[in-house]
């Protein structure tokens, strides 16, 4: 019946192996056989998938991870200036700077602008404290040659910006090199001369209000993409193959086409002097002067995105109502229940997967979204991945930039989180 | 590219004989990297016989950084801006360049005293000057023209919107001097607290007209399309698509802000004699005029501005066009980097927010 070969199939129990443990043909104890097996086969599908873990660790996890850590380590002050950072580690925040403290500093700024690392130190403290990178470049240039003693009014006489308490609050605060105050400044916080967090002034107050606009923004194009997207699929779930193939291809083109390409086309329909608008003229809806400002502000934004997005809208909602079958809302008619209601308790639950992986996928993306804004966002259509950006290519404030990114990310989790107890995620359907 | 590659290939075996004399230039692209390899990189090696390899970057500021932390240095010279010239010296990326090695003007004054001020500093030597200009399409104002910033912010006598680089740089400057400010004390008045609120104060009389910009060729473009009657732009673009293209744009010099752009030699450059060399070549006078005739970016030595000849390939003369020419330095404002590297983050902060009130 069964080959010893097999341990699988050849269980055998022994005689009176009621109170034995059960065995395999060859004498072996079943439970190790089958673990031995499985083992083997977990281990080669691990085998199988491990290049392509291999890769999203080398090319995704580690680099991201790395950026991720910029955003709590910096070391730019700490490892520059170690004999100031050790006084702050010595004494309690808000303690007035003593001989001591300045001699460090003193002799930490002349080390470090022989290193010609000064810019770095100088750099990480104009985070803290606007406007302060110049005073550590040009003290550094004229401590170069040495510094005599007594510190303390040989560097207020070279600036007396030295002895400014915001100042030493600042580079107390950049001391250490593990810091949270990328994560403060993400939150339009900072911390004050005595070491509390503080909102910073009223007039610089712009990432909470830019996190927030992404949010509604990217629910609102996730309920257009809605709207607009369930009419769509509901008509190719539902036409004959031929033509619903034709009009698969016209959501699928615009699918293809480059970002780009689409986002300028937005751009030459939608300007003021742009097709829309002179199309709208010629049919005498509005005149000359009133010429619709559709972009470089929110509604640009949200139109182009909605447009780019609807895809991933219409593609998982398609390929959930192809799998219902018709006869559930034939049925429910024949029972009595009017469209209406056929439709709302009949059919439309049984698009729900569908509709949570597009809703999910679409907002998802739009939270990310980063070259529409910023090319028809103008002034308000602005998002948070506009403000990373610049912190990456422009300011080269790549902490600030992994803060800001790590609280999106943070973010998106949680939303995830939150749609997984909701909705759950296994009534997910991308197809 | 073709031709930059036949030459620096054709170069590379002519140089293969006499040792590994030659110089790595890292350059743009573009029109201007073009400038470097015409108006630099071949005469210099016609005369020394040592070859110049090109290659190109989006910002060759960025693989300086990237080269000299990895500790493999292959570039021995290469073009970056002011402010990142500034940033990787202090940070200790760069070779200091000694200001008595350049060439000396055809009158005897030193390279130092020929040059603009700022031109020559530890680590870095200018090779030309571009600026922020006001410009605006002839085309839509038949009568009055535009004539300095205040009018870029009368929008009643000078209908239509604008575009200006979405970021605070330049634009407080350029507000402060249409709000009566000269040109000398507009880092003066910016330093206070009042005089960052009296530029936001002007810039919120044309807010709602105004399309920002970010990428240099857009307004250029925004002006084509009509979208705009005037715009704050890099005069360069601007240049390429009056002349080039023919559009009926026109710039108005007062009120502009120039920068430099130079050569740097990154720390541990491998030909560090050549590239000294090199250096001293291109930024003679004679060469630095050249390099002006294909490209509209200023001279930034008093003498080479006088000698730029006819822009290249026309008979017009290129001196009009460029911002460092006398009549057009009126009202010039020289961007300020030790301001901006001070305040750049706190100021983009309150701009950002500003955009978004």
């Amino acid at each position: 019946m069964a080959t010893p070969l097999d341990p699988h199939a050849a269980i055998a129990i022994e005689a009176g192996g009621v109170d034995g443990p059960l065995t395999t043909a060859d004498g072996q104890p079943l439970n190790r056989a089958l673990s031995r097996a499985s083992r083997k086969a977990r281990w080669r599908a691990f085998m199988l998938v491990a290049p392509l873990l291999l890769f999203i660790v080398v090319t995704f996890a580690f680099p991201i991870g790395q950026m991720l850590y910029r955003s709590i380590h910096n070391d730019g002050f700490a490892a520059n200036m170690p004999q100031l950072s050790e006084w702050f580690a010595e004494t309690e925040p808000g303690t007035t700077p003593d001989e001591a403290a300045f001699a460090a500093l003193a002799r930490d700024l002349q080390a470090s602008a022989e290193a010609r690392s000064i810019g770095i130190v100088g750099t990480r403290i104009n985070y803290e404290m606007p406007g302060t990178r110049s005073l550590f470049t040009s003290t550094g240039r004229k401590v170069r040659g040495g510094i005599e003693p007594p510190y303390r009014e040989a560097l207020l006489e070279i600036d007396e910006d030295w002895g400014d308490p915001s100042l030493w609050a600042s580079m107390r605060n950049s001391s250490t090199a593990y810091t949270d105050s990328f994560y403060l400044a993400s939150l339009d916080r900072t911390r004050n001369v005595e070491g509390d967090v503080v909102q910073v002034n009223e007039n610089r107050r712009v990432y909470i209000m830019l996190f927030l606009r992404t949010l509604w923004l990217s629910a609102l194009v996730t309920l257009m993409t809605f709207l607009l997207g369930f009419p769509i699929a509901h008509l190719l779930a539902t036409l004959p193959l031929r033509r619903s193939n034709l009009l698969m291809i016209l959501v699928l083109l615009p699918f293809w086409t480059s970002l780009l390409v689409r986002t300028t086309s937005w751009m030459v329909l939608l300007q003021q002097q742009g097709v829309v608008n002179d199309l709208l003229i010629w049919l005498g809806v509005i005149d000359n002067g009133g010429r619709l400002k559709m972009m470089y502000n929110q509604i640009g934004t949200i139109i182009a995105m909605t447009h780019i997005l609807l895809p991933f809208m219409i593609l998982p909602l398609y390929s959930v109502m192809r799998t219902i079958n018709p006869s559930y809302v034939r049925a429910a008619k024949s029972l009595g229940a009017t469209s209406w209601t056929a439709f709302r308790r009949i059919y439309f639950p049984q698009t729900l997967p569908g509709l949570g992986a597009g809703a999910l996928l679409v907002f998802i993306l739009a939270v990310g979204y980063y070259i529409t804004p910023a090319l028809v966002g103008g002034a308000s259509g602005q998002l948070i991945s506009n403000m990373i950006a610049e912190h990456m290519t422009g300011t080269l404030n790549w902490s600030m930039a992994a803060a800001l990114a790590a609280i999106l990310l943070g973010g998106v989790l949680i939303l995830y989180w939150v749609y997984d107890r909701l909705v759950g995620i296994d009534n997910l359907k991308l197809g | 590219m073709k031709k930059t590659l036949i030459l620096t290939s054709a170069l590379c075996s002519m140089a293969f004989a006499a040792s590994a004399q030659e110089v790595n230039l890292l350059s743009w692209g573009g029109a201007y990297g073009n400038s470097h390899l015409e108006a630099y990189a071949k005469p210099f090696t016609a005369e020394t016989g040592i070859a110049v390899n090109i290659a190109d970057a989006d910002n060759p500021a960025t693989p300086i950084k990237a080269m000299v932390e990895a500790g493999n240095v292959t570039s021995d010279v290469a073009s970056v801006e002011y402010a990142d010239a500034v940033r990787l010296c202090d940070e200790g990326l760069l070779e200091e360049i000694d200001a008595a090695s350049l060439t000396a003007a055809d009158d005897g004054t030193t390279a130092a005293d020929d040059y603009i001020e700022g031109g020559v500093t530890d680590c870095f030597v200018a090779t030309d000057v571009y600026s922020m200009v006001e410009v605006y399409d002839d085309s839509k104002f038949p009568d009055a023209k535009p004539a300095g910033p205040a009018d870029f912010f009368d929008l009643e006598a000078f209908p239509g919107k604008r575009t200006m680089r979405k970021g605070a740089k330049f634009n407080l400057e350029f507000a402060l001097m249409a709000d009566g400010v000269p040109a000398a004390e507009v880092y003066e008045v910016l330093s206070t607290p009042e005089g960052v609120d009296r530029a936001f104060a002007k810039l919120d009389t044309i807010k709602n007209d105004v399309i920002w910009w970010e990428a240099g060729a857009q307004p250029p473009q925004l002006l084509a399309d009509g979208e705009v009657t005037m715009a704050y732009a890099f005069n360069g673009r601007i240049f390429d698509a009056a002349m080039k293209d023919n559009k009926p744009f026109k710039i108005v010099w007062d009120g502009q802000i120039y920068e430099m752009e130079g050569w740097v030699i990154p720390k541990g450059a491998p030909h560090m004699e050549d590239a000294l060399k090199f250096i001293a070549f291109s930024t003679a006078p004679a060469n630095q005029a050249r390099a002006a005739e294909f490209i509209s970016y200023g001279p930034p030595r008093k003498s080479a501005a006088a000698i730029v000849g006819n822009i290249e390939g026309t008979e017009e003369p290129m001196g009009p066009h460029l911002p460092t020419t006398e009549a057009n330095m009126g009202n010039a404002l020289g961007s300020d980097l030790d301001f901006w590297v001070d305040h750049d983050s706190e100021l983009n902060e309150r701009f950002n927010a500003w955009l978004a009130g």
